[in-house]
């Protein structure tokens, strides 16, 4: 089981490629909005939300999709979804 | 190759045609020669009088890539798409394209007929992402890539 930090890290490497807002991801915190802040668009948060899953072994549903619009709803959902493995 | 995938028609494929939700001269759809949930195939013929060709070269009119990439969007992931969404879909849909990557292998000229065939990658989260080629009436490669495009279907609530 990763802690929360190694999970961060996880996800930051996921979430890098699509980052149009380098400055915001230097100083990336869970309340960090992928698309207001890193600027990320619709369709690559479904690439994201896809990764996510091949990196964690899980499935995100449409419900979580629509909630994860942060890093801290992100970590959030892969949490739980890892809990419920 | 993609043949093996387009053994299941669809017979009936007006009522994706009658969703588009483009018109000319933006329309650049003819005929879907086949049609189910992983992929479609479907043609479209360039008239010689296309507004493009006036400018597109002054003299030597040649298709434009930006419209044989549009081409490859409209039959390959919008009209996947609007099946896919199926019963889902009202007349109202919400379209967006979100990412092209497409190399260019040999020129369409004014009067020649398009083949796209589109095989999905994925669709999920309203994502379409697809692999998608083009042939000219002789079976060559025109144009070859991957599309990706965000397809709402906006329920009358």
């Amino acid at each position: 089981m990763q802690t929360k930090d190694e999970l961060i890290a996880t996800l930051k490497t996921i979430v890098k490629p699509y980052v149009q807002d380098e400055q915001a991801f230097a100083n990336v915190t869970e309340k960090t909005d992928f698309i207001n802040d890193l600027k990320i668009n619709s369709a690559n948060l479904v690439d994201i939300a896809l990764d996510v899953e091949e990196a964690f072994d899980i499935e995100i549903d449409n419900a979580s999709m629509e909630r994860m619009l942060t890093v801290g709803s992100a970590v959030d959902i892969i949490t739980q979804k890892l809990a419920e493995k | 190759m993609v043949e093996n995938i387009y053994n299941n028609y669809v017979s009936n494929v007006d009522h994706i045609l009658e969703k588009l939700p483009y018109r000319k001269p933006f329309l650049f759809v003819d005929k879907l020669q086949s049609l189910n949930e992983n992929g479609v195939e479907g043609s479209y013929m360039f008239p010689k009088n296309s507004y493009f060709y006036e400018g597109h070269f002054a003299g030597n009119p040649v298709t434009p890539g930006v419209i044989l990439t549009e081409v490859m969007a409209q039959i390959g992931v919008v009209c996947l798409g609007i099946f896919l969404l199926g019963d889902s879909l009202t007349n109202d849909i919400g379209i967006a394209m979100t990412s092209t990557q497409i190399d260019f292998y040999l020129p369409v000229f004014p009067g020649e007929t398009v083949t796209v065939r589109s095989t999905k990658v994925y669709f999920r989260f309203h994502k379409l992402k697809c692999n998608v080629e083009m042939l000219n009436s002789q079976g060559a490669l025109v144009c070859r890539g991957t599309i990706s495009g965000m397809m709402n279907a906006k329920t009358n609530a």
